[in-house]
């Protein structure tokens, strides 16, 4: 009996191959991302959609919330979320321009602090949701005001740009540092820029973590069932607090790389940017009740929104219309996710 | 079979209920006889199908076979609402108050009392601590119902249950949480409303109990009706017998293995949690069991036994008192992760919820446990864990379409393999089973016990949980019966029979000398 039964079961998660590439998560994200790459053959804007330049493009805007969405994954993945990401990346936006503008400090020291201050944002979220039992939605709710406030007591409530501000209330302009310079250039005969290139090794290392370290394969199971990986002898607070940390980490990252990008510290930047990284990681398919899920994905879901944007924007769409659509593909696009589930 | 209900009016019959949970059927033609007046004990082992009976007539179970008859028609509740209407309350084992809520919003809980659309708080304020003086149960009716001991909510319960003047009432075990007084108390309201009339039904597990309110009895097994007879021709020696049956059939393949040196010994040890408000109620064991050996730990709900095993696996922290030993030297509890170290292995009594990540793979279940050994530095080995996997699914012939399927897919026979192999894999001195064979199949069951006698070959100690008395008996080389968190009775091969222990189990056993 339980052999037929198990053979029924199998069977129907399974009875065809076009139904088993359908059940399998990443096959649908492709399909989104296809869908949306031919909406943008279709709607070319004269030839602009094919053009290397406009994928570079679309790239390097998609690139700083997909690092976001990274981050975003290892927590979705453990059972939780993180809302402190856009605030945490406006502050270590701030902290980097302070750093590598007014004070002239050398990258090999600034970013190794700014990483630090990334993850130190995110382990102390993790920790309040370990330790005492915070909801996550609650703890990095309270981290993302708490990072929003510290971005602009650190910077004045201003703007930290190449104007720097002189005792005597003029300004004297200093030139970019060459740290920005270098983010925020192109490689590769001009196809490619840095950010996305940052953006492709935090896919990478994120994936090593999730897919080939022990850790990886413990977050899968607090997220899937807490009691029973804490029962299984897995250390659930400290793998739950790595992964907000890491969520920070990622979240400054973003942060230097936006900063570059817009050659300033903006204490106003990265809001409503965890939402957009919440909707790649859905849309990719990892689901919210966690247990569920990759980084490949999340490349995928990141990939289709970053697409999505640019086949808009090249068409001229107001950007009015373009958030009322982009509302309704995410819909469409997580409805048919859960099909076959 | 039946016997007469006496000379009391019979406000409700029950006749020929059928219900099922899928493919298991849990109730089989049950009859039952509710009188005005009296107490109906309904008495039976644990999974003899008790609850589930009064859920049917309380409601909340709608898709049965048979009939239930009320003061002469034909109903069929369809909703804990709809059997209140009809005069019939229910007092669950689960509480069914809204914590943050007052005492009174509960009472009055989904039929307020309003007044232009409005809830009048204060006509239910003034309401709610007449029906509570009227019962004697002195309750502030503006409290918090989370902030009451649980003995308080368990009374504001029966209040609830009783605010709509209820013809019949059925309580399923209401004294497991309330102290000697509180048992009284709730004894004087069972005498009042018997006075008045009403009907009840009393589930309860304790002995004493019975003999005290019960008029009459209705025994079940395995869902079946046994019998019913008045308390007077139902002496606690026979109660049992009909309770356990006659029937010990020789389907348990023990065969004892090579007793060795002790592995666990335990002395005076208690479990505390301070994280819950209830206690978790294991009281002063002291027990031992040998390399070899099946040590069965008998009892019935609430008696502790799975407090006792998550106490020991470090599950509650280090909340525990009294001295524990491993293989000669001092037990270190501190955490899961500790007890996995020293060879402790922990199969919990519910899989889905404890026991697996129904999510994750075969190959990531079975190795979860075992992760730190099988990927040293960190970084895991697939090709080494799938070995694990595929060779631990041989020994215990796991039936699946591939180890890289989500156990969620797997039959239960086949998932308690899964939750075994990942015990196994960590290769465990002393083994901790509680219930091993809840939900699965009689072939996967048969797997489990040969899977038992090969474990204690290795010299692999046991400590056994199992609510069925038949599988208690026939697997264990010696039983500790505990009831309420202490231990009542301990019993060898040739001492253990079912009547003995059950009667240990509900509380009249002589506590174990030392």
């Amino acid at each position: 009996m339980t052999k037929t039964e198990d053979r029924r079961k199998a069977g129907s998660q399974n009875p065809n191959r076009l139904a088993r590439l359908w059940a399998n998560p990443a096959s649908r994200a492709l399909l989104a991302l296809v869908l949306v790459l031919a909406l943008g053959c279709v709607f070319s804007a004269d030839g602009a959609f094919f053009k290397p330049g406009t994928h570079r493009d679309a790239l390097r805007q998609a690139s700083v919330y997909g690092i976001l969405a990274c981050g975003m994954t290892l927590v979705i993945i453990g059972g939780g979320i993180d809302l402190a990401v856009g605030s945490v990346l406006a502050l270590v936006a701030v902290a980097f321009s302070l750093m590598s503008i007014h004070w002239g400090w050398s990258p090999w020291l600034s970013v190794p602090l700014c990483i630090l201050l990334g993850s130190a944002c995110g382990s102390v979220a993790g920790g309040l949701t370990a330790w005492f039992r915070i909801q996550p939605f609650i703890s990095t709710l309270a981290m993302m005001v708490f990072a929003r406030g510290l971005a602009k007591t650190i910077s004045g409530g201003m703007k930290v740009s190449t104007a720097v501000p002189r005792p005597n209330g003029t300004f004297e302009n200093v030139p970019v540092p060459h740290v920005f310079r270098l983010i925020d250039s192109r490689i590769i005969g001009d196809n490619l820029t840095v950010v996305t290139l940052v953006f492709l090794v935090c896919v990478g290392v994120t994936w090593l973590a999730l897919a080939r370290h022990r850790w990886g394969r413990q977050l899968y199971a607090i997220g899937g069932n807490e009691d029973a990986a804490r029962l299984s002898g897995v250390p659930v607070n400290l793998t739950k607090i790595l992964s907000y940390g890491a969520s920070g980490l990622l979240a400054g990252v973003a942060g230097m790389c936006q900063a570059a990008q817009e050659q300033q510290g903006d204490p106003e930047a990265g809001i409503g940017y965890e939402l957009t990284a919440i909707a790649m990681v859905v849309i990719g398919g990892t689901t919210l009740t966690g247990g569920r899920g990759g980084i490949g994905l999340t490349l995928l879901g990141t990939l289709t929104i970053g697409y999505l944007e640019k086949t808009l924007s090249v068409n001229a769409v107001p950007e009015a219309s373009r958030l009322m659509l982009t509302g309704a593909i995410i819909i469409v696009a997580v409805l048919g996710q859960r099909r076959g589930r | 079979m039946q016997a007469a209900p006496s000379a009391r009016p019979r406000l409700v019959t029950m006749t020929g209920v059928t219900k099922r949970f899928g493919s298991v059927t849990v109730l089989r033609e049950v009859d039952l006889v509710i009188c005005g007046g009296e107490v109906l004990i309904l008495a039976g082992e644990n999974g003899a199908g008790k609850s589930t009976l009064i859920k049917i007539l309380g409601g909340v179970h709608t898709d049965f076979e048979g009939t239930i008859e009320l003061g002469g028609r034909l109903v069929r509740p369809k909703s804990p609402l709809e059997a209140n209407a009809l005069g019939i309350a229910v007092i669950y084992q689960e509480l069914s108050l809204v914590p943050s809520m007052t005492v009174a919003d509960n009472i009055f809980l989904g039929r307020s009392l309003t007044r232009r659309g409005l809830v009048d708080d204060r006509a239910q304020r003034r309401q709610a601590q007449r029906l509570l003086d009227q019962l004697g149960i002195e309750i502030d009716v503006n409290q918090r119902v989370e902030d009451l001991p649980i003995a308080q909510q368990q009374l504001t319960e029966i209040a609830k249950a009783l605010a709509r003047s209820a013809q019949v009432i059925a309580m399923d075990e209401p004294t497991s949480a309330l102290n000697a007084p509180e048992v009284e108390r709730l004894f004087g309201l069972i005498r009042d409303l018997k006075a008045r009339g009403c009907g009840l039904v009393y589930i309860t597990h304790k002995m004493e109990e019975i003999e005290r309110i019960g008029d009459r009895i209705t025994v079940l097994r395995d869902g079946q009706h046994i019998g019913t007879a008045s308390s007077a021709e139902l002496p606690p020696a026979k109660l049992v017998q009909w309770m356990v049956g006659r029937e010990m059939a020789e389907q348990f393949p023990r065969h004892a293995g090579q007793v060795g040196q002790e592995r666990l010994r335990l002395k005076r040890f208690s479990v505390t949690d301070r994280h819950r408000a209830k206690p978790t109620g294991v009281e002063d064991v002291s027990l031992s069991v040998r390399a070899g050996e099946i040590l069965g730990i008998g009892g019935l709900q609430g008696s502790g036994a799975s407090e006792l095993f998550l106490g020991l696996f470090g599950a509650f922290g280090s909340n525990v008192r009294g001295e524990a030993w491993l293989n000669g030297g001092p037990l270190r509890i501190s955490a899961p992760r500790a007890a996995i170290d020293q060879g402790i292995a922990l199969l919990t009594n519910d899989r889905k919820a404890t026991g697996l990540v129904l999510p994750l793979s075969i190959v990531a279940n079975t190795t979860l446990a075992g992760l730190p050994r099988l990927s040293p530095g960190g970084w895991r080995q697939p090709r080494r864990e799938t070995e694990a996997a595929r060779l631990l699914g041989q020994t215990l012939s796991l039936r699946a379409a591939s180890l890289d399927m989500e156990v969620g897919w797997l039959s239960g026979g086949n998932q308690q393999k899964v939750a075994l192999a990942k015990w196994l894999q960590t290769r465990p001195q002393l083994l901790l089973l509680d219930e091993p064979t809840r939900g699965i199949d009689v072939g996967a069951k048969r797997e489990v016990y040969e899977l038992m006698n090969t474990l204690t070959a290795q010299g692999i100690a046991i400590l056994l949980i199992t609510s069925e008395l038949p599988e208690l008996l026939a697997l264990s080389d010696r039983i500790v019966v505990m009831h309420r968190g202490r231990v009542t009775g301990e019993f060898n091969r040739k001492q253990a029979t079912p009547e003995r222990i059950l009667e240990a189990a509900m509380g009249r056993g002589n506590p174990k000398s030392e």
